[in-house]
């Protein structure tokens, strides 16, 4: 028989957590620090609408580019919280979350062998994604000295007269890193000088803690150039229902629409009635659900500074990136240990890129007495770690 | 500061000083001053423990009872409302708009003790026009804690 698959797909390696995943299915008893999601359930008056959607019938595709008041909402909460202005009937998409509207950006733009910017660590679709669009990946390490932000200095290295795309992942999916206004004032610089083209994906725009979250689409000269991807998962707590949205000129929008009315028809009726809702009444909901992050980020911070473990204080998201360099060994060997002797689940930060090496992404979407029993055991495990280090 | 406080223990009163303020990134001693003077203010009223006595022995039963009465002129409803709010077993008593005066909530031993309750003390009170008494014959949710279902996390363990 022939070889019935595609070289470019055999040659993608497989999400690092996935290893970990196999793991801990087997351990009952483990807790995990290792989700990618909130613990909250989705607040009951949206899921209350997508059962009303339901009841009225409403079980039928909507338009490709998803329900006009939908679209319309959602470009007055970009107004509202970006004060930037876009036309929702030619420069939005509801997409099925945030990362189909990750693939159809790189889709729609890239042309083969043009370079994307990635950097690491970053949630784990990036690469493969634009290795599926026929881009080349160009990976850029961000630093723990610069608190994972990338700086102006970085992207300037990593641009050849190839590069097409800077993807800009912040607030940051591991590190909790942000990047501030005057940070993204500096790169959007050297962007409108490359003329490159940035997706920024903002899906933790609303789990910050520190200032609120500016979009580089709102600095002058960047909408034009930029594809703002947020969606419903993280401030919402929908993640199973599916749900993003892309806003981007017309011209890159016309193109994402054809991809998206051909590969997935539309996004879930369902999820898009509740969206509607979401949007126009939930602003009360997110406040209270950062506010309930905010203190276990605070918490987690105080554990692991009287652990003595190092970590810089992210400011986005719901992970802390500590280092555990200082015990000898990767960052695989020991959320491998971590499991098997504590039973405590946490990923490896290489599973987020090589320059992960020697983090550990811990997520703090749980709640306070569960971080409390986690913590315990993380305490005992390093304390021993020091000891053995210590005999040796 | 003080809505904040307030927010975390009004769901978990037995917080202690030293997490309260880690999680509120304050100074343990603001937190502790804040916390005297809601006392001393009267915003902070108790820390009382919130109990499903249904699945305890203890026989409790609870019993919401709309009450009309008559205002009296100079008092309004204060006179009658303390006369009632004074006996121990009544737990709450609010004064309402709409059909009827007060809404007072009792706890007692049993249907009998209710009654008795009902009958004997509080319709026979000056001004009290009339009572309709409803007991409470399950309890799904109790200061914004639902008792009938556990918290479960069906999350997958491990996702990017």
């Amino acid at each position: 028989m022939r070889n019935p698959l595609a070289d470019k797909i055999v040659e993608i390696k497989p999400s690092g957590i996935r290893k970990f995943f196999d793991i801990v299915s087997e351990m009952k008893d483990a807790i995990s620090l290792g989700v990618g999601e909130p613990d909250f359930d989705t607040p009951w008056h949206i899921r209350d609408e997508g059962i009303y959607s339901l009841e009225k019938g409403r079980t039928f595709y909507t338009s490709n580019a998803g329900l006009k008041e939908l679209k319309v909402e959602i470009t007055k909460y970009i107004k509202r919280t970006q004060d930037i202005s876009y036309d929702a009937n030619h420069e939005v998409i509801v997409t099925v979350g945030g990362s189909e509207a990750i693939d159809l950006a790189l889709r729609a733009m890239i042309n083969p062998g043009e370079e994307v910017l990635i950097p690491q660590p970053s949630y784990v679709s990036y690469e493969p994604c634009a290795i599926m669009a026929d881009a080349v990946p160009v990976i850029i390490e961000l630093k723990e000295e610069n608190e994972f932000r990338l700086t102006a200095q970085e992207l300037r290295e990593a641009i050849t007269d190839k590069t097409k795309i800077l993807i800009l992942p912040f607030p940051n999916n591991p590190t909790g890193a942000i990047m501030e206004k005057s940070d993204l004032e500096e790169i959007a610089e050297i962007i409108r000088e490359k003329d490159i083209f940035v997706i920024s994906d903002e899906i933790y725009a609303e789990l910050t803690y520190k200032n609120k979250h500016v979009s580089i689409a709102s600095i002058p000269g960047m909408q034009e150039r930029t594809v703002l991807i947020n969606g419903f998962s993280k401030a919402y707590a929908m993640t199973g229902w599916r749900l993003g949205y892309a806003c981007a000129p017309k011209e890159i929008m016309e193109q994402m629409i054809k991809i998206h009315q051909f590969a997935i028809m539309c996004a879930p009726t369902t999820s898009q009635y509740a969206a509607v809702e979401a949007l126009r009444n939930g602003d009360d909901d997110v406040a209270s659900m950062r506010e309930s992050y905010n203190q276990r980020r605070r918490f987690l911070m105080n554990a692991f500074r009287e652990m003595g473990l190092e970590c810089f204080e992210p400011y986005g998201a719901f992970y802390v990136f500590p280092c555990i360099k200082e015990f000898g060994m990767s960052s695989d060997e020991f959320a491998e240990r971590l499991l098997r002797e504590e039973k405590v689940a946490v990923v490896p930060g290489t599973a987020f890129g090589d320059c992960g090496e020697g983090f550990l992404r811990i997520s703090y979407a749980y709640s306070l007495e569960n971080l409390k029993i986690a913590l315990d055991k993380i305490q005992d495990f390093i304390t021993r770690l020091r000891a053995e280090k210590q005999s040796v | 500061m003080r809505e904040q406080i307030l927010a975390i223990i009004e769901k978990n009163s037995r917080i202690d000083l030293k997490e309260l303020a880690i999680i509120l990134g304050a100074e343990e001693i603001d937190i502790a001053n804040e916390l005297k003077a809601m006392e001393e203010e009267g915003i902070i009223c108790g820390y009382h423990t919130m109990i499903d006595w249904e699945k305890t022995s203890i026989e409790k039963v609870t019993a919401l009872i709309e009450v009309r009465i008559t205002p009296q002129r100079g008092q309004g409803y204060d006179n009658i409302a303390e006369r009632i709010y004074k006996y121990p077993e009544v737990n709450s008593v609010y004064l309402i708009s709409g059909g009827y005066d007060l809404m007072v909530t009792l706890d007692g031993k049993s249907l009998k003790a209710v009654s008795s309750f009902v009958s004997d003390k509080l319709s026979t009170l000056d001004g009290v026009l009339s009572t309709a008494t409803h007991f409470i014959l399950k309890k799904y949710k109790d200061h914004g804690t639902i008792l009938t279902k556990k918290y479960e996390d069906t999350r997958e363990k491990v996702t990017p």
